[in-house]
């Protein structure tokens, strides 16, 4: 206290010499007490703050000079064990980063945008968002016509390995991989980061920034200066699908819109293609993405705080704008559920079937994974009482129509339905932007709600119908079928390039495909949604929602989502479907019959917060933080073979699932 | 509830105070003095604590109005500095991207830009124990925080192998790549950074501007042979040219990356093993024009005083004002020393010797700037100093820059004939070593003994071949590794197959051009600005120097026009290079059809006069014709993107001469 006492004294002193103004003493003094006191109010929050600044530079100081304890140091690395055991750098590496983890930089921009020229617009610190959103997001959308470019805007990928080792400050993407390749040896000349703008459709990229024939130049010229030794390419999530586009690209004679590296080239320059957390059929989430700008994490959100993403206060319109602008990216189209009901389950069935989610809540990965497949065998029959969870539906109006026989459902069809467009009066007020919901007349919206199921192939016709305008842009792009003839010349068109199941991998037999992946999280598969109820005067322009509200008895649904074994965005059926089936031996989207390998990592959280995000993770980013892939991958640029590293590791239901999709192989 | 609980006590003790508001009828003029009365009783009651609090108090009062300044700065518009700079200097002239745009121009030919020695940033992939956690981290370039953390850790990473002149065992740095390997040097200071925003503005972007970083500590052959640097601007360009949809490149290097262009220039051509084998008509077929900014063609004498005593014109200053601070040994910095040490291992700044000896810088008692005349540097005008040149040729003597290296100044000034040298190479290195406490730092110097010290300073006038004898002669283990990567000769007959060695590739005058008779050649430099030409030696007095050579800093001339500024003679040029090093070749080596230019390659001048910027806001300037600051020109950058964008020489104007390099040019007597 005695400080305090004598720090006032000393405040009030100050402040009467510095207005030494004060003749009349009885009328004088209350306010000028009122006011000393106030003074010392302003006084003591400096001193506070400068008490807990010294502090904290006290703190700071004594951080960075004690030497940090043995028992906080991290483990020994993968990169240091495995130099030690004299792994040394052998192949050329080229890491192909995802969708949404590469730094996007701006060339060009409207007056809104002045001063950040070549400074990064994703990633890094997303400063700009809360400075000048509305201009953030004119900058980083593209033309709604062409999917390029608006006039007057360029916004490109930042090059290099800063692209994306880094997303933000401290929340690493390729950083831990890329250190840990440096120590055994690893550096610019043979590791490469081939960034491309993830926004754009994968043959615009070639287009306008002709990232393709960078990326084959830069392989070339690698595989030339490193004595003729092949590349390893690790592709993350959408980077997966990706390099199968090259892939396919790189073979094609120039004429026909490919590289013109002729038939061999594959073979002759790729070693193996390390895919991890890939996203070859599509993922879920995109679905509701696309249809509602809303993912699980916003659907809980919202339930927990109703109203307040929704509300017109302060126009924010929050979820509308993120709409508009994803619906601009092409790329997000790339994601959606390919292979229809064949690979993701019609109305009744699907593959995923008997499979009970009981892991999600457990610590320890041990316990549920034992306790899993215990309920797998044991329990089977009872799961199958309990009336089974139908995944095979993606998107599901009301709980009650999630759970239906299908012959109960209302037997729309939605490509037959015709649009009725027009009277959008009644959302003019709201209508600032274009989202193609405004164009929909409210009839046709509940048409489409009114009691029904959606499965993979389905909602893709639901797309079509609420978004025509992005869809066809889109699907120029990108194919989501299953091919009956791959022989069939139309399949030589580059829209069928980046779907596993409407193209062939090239003739490479000494080429080694790899699957890694994280298995344990609970990962979106499908959604329960409901009609938005307009709420204030204005309706709000998205008219579906997640139904927040519904929730299982089990894990497996919650918050309007059901969820099914993965990596927290990739299910696993996606991520390893095609390797454990679709390519593996000889089969037709396989005809020289390369090597397949699937690699699962079980998720284990953290153990404690000093381990931040975890050195065993499986989660979709984070799982390039985990020691036993990060290992696999060096000893596979090293030089290892798939079976020297110990073949398939699997511990998920893959291969169940697989064999119960039938598709002609 | 604290503040009421805080208030209350203060009542009672609070007694003058109280005596203060009861009687404020009193003059106002007592109350400082009563205030600091109880001040004073206040801290003889617990000093120790208010003086805490008070400090506590006042550091919070500076981060608050820190945190309330830094608000209102981002808060700012972007566009606020500029309007003040208008407000106070008047509209400024638009960027040359902005005027060019509006003229229509369009990006055209993909640009390649070949940073100098320096400015390239360098980052950690391997190191030592006491570099922990610097993984990826600039070692050189950005903030240079790690040079004040750990000094000796960073020379360490920063140096070189003595013997190979490669990685030391268990150490990679390596070049930053990409546009940001050079773009900005330090936070703030540009070196690309402005020809590359105005290039954006015509349409540049990534995927036609790309940015050959590599290692410049290196010779530019080992560039090739550990990081494999030429192999991929070869690929770079070719990839570049074909995605562009067939138009030719332009080459924009800078400095030390002018000579490692001619170097690349003929790797590409030569075959497989030894170099590129793109065959003889490669650069025919991919180069539209090189544009060397600031080129030291034909090296630079700051390279001598570099590698003799690890000190320049700056050095030699700092070393006047504050003598005997740099020298001395406390807390055992020995900095030049170190400094010596790190740059001797780099084969680079050998690269910048001055190359062609006698022919080309100048005898004993003739050079080509002979009668040139120094206008002081506190003559900001132009005109005025080039009337005072012509008034003053009976006042001012003449300089004989050929001698680079003289001990003492009346030596410098003697006429030949009056100088007797005694041989040095053939003196013995003496085996007594003058100070034991320099052997951890490997200069060299400790092998050579007092009378090989001696045999130096009794030579006294070194010209420039001489020069490059005495640099054998003071650090042979050094320039034996170097000799290996360079050479400082002309050519007799380039015909000889011995020209084919990578060695000759970075000199001029032991190289032909390519054969690409459309290609062009610029040479853009600044003038205006006095630059080292010669230097006048002392020995080294100090008992705790290492380094026993030191720059005669108090060698002056009373007249202000004087060439002669604290040990350095001065001449022409960019701070940098002289005008004679950038602008000889392009002047008269390579005009027309000569041996050095066989197919008649159109080369041009450039010249851009400095004019220091009028005030603090205008920061470095848009007309500076400084070394590096020459980056930020206007004029240059408008030439350089109409060269981009198509254009060809005569269409930006032919030569634009400011100095004497012609009339100096006609005075080197060289077989063309």
């Amino acid at each position: 206290m005695s400080p305090l006492l004598r720090f006032r004294k000393l405040s009030s002193f100050s402040e009467d010499t510095i207005n030494p103004k004060p003749k009349q003493s009885a009328t004088v003094e209350k306010p000028k007490r009122r006011r000393s006191g106030r003074c010392s109010c302003v006084d003591s929050c400096c001193w506070l703050i400068g008490y807990l600044c010294t502090a904290w530079w006290l703190l700071l100081f004594l951080y960075h000079s004690v030497p940090v304890p043995a028992m906080l140091q991290a483990p020994e690395s993968p990169g240091t064990r495995l130099s030690r055991d004299g792994v040394k750098a052998f192949h050329p590496v080229i890491l192909v980063p995802g969708i949404v983890t590469g730094g996007l930089e701006l060339w060009e921009g409207r007056p809104c945008a002045e001063g950040l020229f070549r400074k990064r617009l994703w990633g890094a610190s997303f400063s700009e968002i809360l400075r000048r959103p509305l201009c953030w997001l004119e900058h980083l959308s593209l033309d709604s016509e062409t999917g390029l470019d608006p006039p007057g805007i360029r916004v490109r990928a930042v090059p290099g390995l800063v692209a994306a080792d880094y997303f933000a400050p401290c929340y690493f993407a390729w950083a831990v991989l890329i250190e840990n390749l440096a120590k055994i040896g690893y550096e610019g000349k043979n590791l490469h980061m081939a960034s491309y703008d993830w926004r754009l459709s994968f043959h615009n990229t070639e287009v306008r920034d002709q990232s393709l024939s960078r990326l084959k130049s830069k392989i070339e010229l690698m595989y030339a200066t490193n004595g003729f030794k092949k590349v390893v390419v690790v592709p993350h999530s959408m980077g997966a699908i990706y390099f199968l586009h090259f892939l396919k690209w790189v073979e094609t004679p120039l004429p026909d819109g490919g590289g013109g590296g002729g038939p061999g080239w594959c073979a002759k320059h790729i070693k193996s293609v390390v895919n991890i957390g890939p996203a070859f059929l599509g993922v879920p989430k995109a679905v509701s993405n696309l249809l509602s700008a809303e993912g699980k994490d916003i659907a809980y959100a919202r339930s927990l705080a109703p109203g307040l993403l929704d509300s017109e206060l302060l126009k924010l319109q929050t979820l509308e704008h993120l709409m508009r602008m994803s619906h601009s990216w092409d790329s997000i189209v790339s994601l959606l559920p390919k292979g229809g009901e064949a690979i993701w389950g019609d109305l009744d069935s699907h593959a995923e079937e008997g499979l009970n989610c009981i892991y999600s809540k457990r610590k320890s990965s041990q316990l549920s994974l034992s306790n899993l497949h215990k309920q797998n065998y044991s329990l089977k029959p009872v799961s199958r009482v309990k009336e089974p969870a139908k995944y095979g539906r993606i998107v599901s109006f009301g709980k009650r129509a999630s759970e239906l026989p299908s012959s109960q459902l209302s037997t729309l069809n939605v490509k037959e339905l015709s649009r009725v467009d027009g009277n959008s009066n009644d959302s003019t007020s709201c209508g600032e932007f274009w989202s193609e919901y405004n164009e929909m007349s409210r009839e046709s919206i509940v048409k489409v709600a009114e009691n029904t199921a959606y499965t993979a192939t389905t909602v893709l016709d639901l797309l079509r119908f609420i978004a025509p305008k992005m869809m066809r842009r889109a699907e120029a792009h990108f194919s989501h079928g299953i091919a009956d003839d791959l022989d069939d010349p139309k399949y030589g068109h580059y829209k069928y390039w980046s779907n596993p199941l409407e193209t062939k991998l090239p003739d490479a037999p000494e080429m080694e495909m790899y699957c890694l992946y994280g298995v344990g999280i609970p990962t979106e598969r499908s959604y329960i949604y409901k009609l938005a109820t307009s709420s204030g005067k204005c309706k709000s322009s998205i008219p579906f929602r997640i139904d927040g509200s519904v929730d299982g008895d089990d894990v497996c649904l919650k918050g309007g989502t059901r969820f099914a074994d993965g990596d927290e965005s990739v299910p696993v059926i996606s991520a390893g479907f095609m390797c454990a089936k679709g390519w593996r031996g000889k089969s037709r989207f396989n005809p020289s019959g390369m090597d397949t390998f699937l690699r699962e990592y079980k998720h284990k959280p953290p153990g404690s917060l000093l381990e931040s995000r975890g050195t065993e993770s499986g989660a979709h980013v984070d799982i390039m933080g985990n020691v036993g892939l990060i290992e696999d991958v060096l000893r596979i640029a090293a030089g290892a073979s798939g079976q020297e590293i110990g073949g398939d590791r699997i511990y998920s239901d893959v291969m169940r699932m697989s064999e119960r999709i039938s598709i002609k192989l | 509830m604290p503040l009421i609980h805080r208030k209350k006590p203060t009542e009672k003790p609070s007694s003058p105070p109280s005596e203060e508001v009861v009687v404020p009828d009193e003059d106002s003029q007592k109350k400082p003095h009563e205030s600091s009365k109880s001040h004073h009783k206040k801290s003889n009651g617990g000093g120790k604590w208010s003086c805490i609090d008070s400090c506590c108090w006042f550091i919070g009062c500076v981060c608050v109005t820190w945190w309330f300044l830094l608000f209102l700065y981002n808060a700012m518009p972007a566009s606020f500095p500029q309007y003040v700079t208008e407000r106070i200097t008047g509209p400024l002239p638009d960027p040359p991207g902005v005027k060019l745009k509006k003229e229509g121009l369009k990006a055209k030919h993909p640009v390649v830009f070949i940073p100098g020695i320096v400015t390239g940033g360098l980052e950690l992939w391997e190191g030592k124990q006491c570099a922990d956690g610097l993984f990826r981290k600039r070692l050189w370039g950005g903030t240079f925080g790690e040079v004040y953390k750990r000094p000796l850790c960073w020379v360490e990473h920063m140096s070189l192998d003595n013997v190979t002149g490669l990685d030391p065992a268990g150490i990679r740095v390596r070049a930053v790549s990409g546009l940001v390997a050079a773009d900005y040097f330090a936070p703030g200071y540009f070196v690309w950074a402005v020809l590359i925003a105005n290039l954006a503005h015509i349409g540049y972007e990534e995927k036609n501007m790309y940015m050959a970083a590599y290692d410049w500590r290196l010779s530019f052959q080992n560039t090739e042979v550990r990081d494999q640097t030429l192999s991929r601007m070869k690929s770079n360009i070719e990839l570049m040219v074909s995605t562009n949809g067939g138009k030719k490149a332009v080459i924009v290097p800078h400095s030390m990356g002018v000579l490692y262009f001619l170097h690349f220039m003929k790797w590409v051509e030569a075959p497989a093993p030894m170099g590129g084998g793109g065959g003889p008509d490669w650069c025919a077929k991919y180069i539209k024009a090189v544009m060397n900014i600031g080129g030291p063609f034909l090296g630079v004498p700051k390279a001598v005083a570099g590698l003799f005593s690890a000190e320049a014109k700056d050095v030699a200053v700092a070393r006047a004002i504050a003598p005997g601070f740099l020298d001395t040994d406390i807390f055992r910095l020995q900095t030049l020393q170190h400094v010596m040490r790190m740059t001797r291992t780099w084969d680079s700044t050998m690269s910048m010797l001055p190359k062609g000896g006698d022919t080309i810088w100048g005898g004993l008692d003739w050079s080509p700037e002979k009668g040139h005349t120094c206008c002081g540097k506190k003559q900001k005008s132009n005109e005025t100093c080039g009337e005072a040149g012509e008034n003053g040729v009976s006042k001012t003597k003449p300089v004989n820059y050929g001698r680079i290296i003289s001990f003492g100044k009346e030596v410098a000034e003697a006429a030949p004939s009056e100088i007797n040298n005694i041989d040095f190479r053939g003196a013995v290195k003496g085996q007594s070593i003058p100070n034991h406490t320099c052997r951890d730092v490997w200069t060299e110097y400790h092998d050579m003994g007092i009378a090989g010290i001696k045999a130096i300073a009794e030579y006294k006038v070194y010209t420039a071949d001489e020069a490059i004898d005495l640099l054998h002669y003071v650090a042979p283990k050094m320039m034996a590794r170097g000799s290996a990567h360079f050479s400082y000769g002309i050519a007799d007959d380039l015909d000889d197959p011995k020209y084919q060695q990578p060695k000759y590739w970075s000199n001029p005058l032991e190289t032909k051009l390519p054969n690409a008779p459309e290609m062009e050649i610029y040479s853009l430099y600044g003038v205006g600005i006095p630059t080292e030409r010669a230097y006048v030696y002392k020995l080294n007095q100090s008992p705790d120097s290492c380094i026993p050579f030191q720059i005669f800093t108090s060698a002056h001339e009373e007249d202000e026009d004087s060439c002669l500024k604290a040990g350095v003679y001065n001449v022409d040029g960019d701070e940098t290079v002289p005008v004679l090093s950038a602008g000889f070749m392009c002047a008269k080596a390579w005009r027309g059809k000569t041996r050095f230019n066989p197919s008649g390659i159109k080369t041009y001048i450039r010249e851009y006069n400095h004019s220091p910027p009028a005030n603090l806001l205008e920061g470095r300037g848009t007309q500076s014709g400084a070394h590096v600051d020459i980056m930020g020109n206007f004029a240059l950058i408008e030439d350089i993107m109409r060269v981009a964008a198509g254009g060809n020489g005569s269409d930006i104007g032919h030569d634009q001469v400011h100095s004497g390099i012609f009339e100096w040019s006609e005075r080197i007597d060289l077989k063309l």
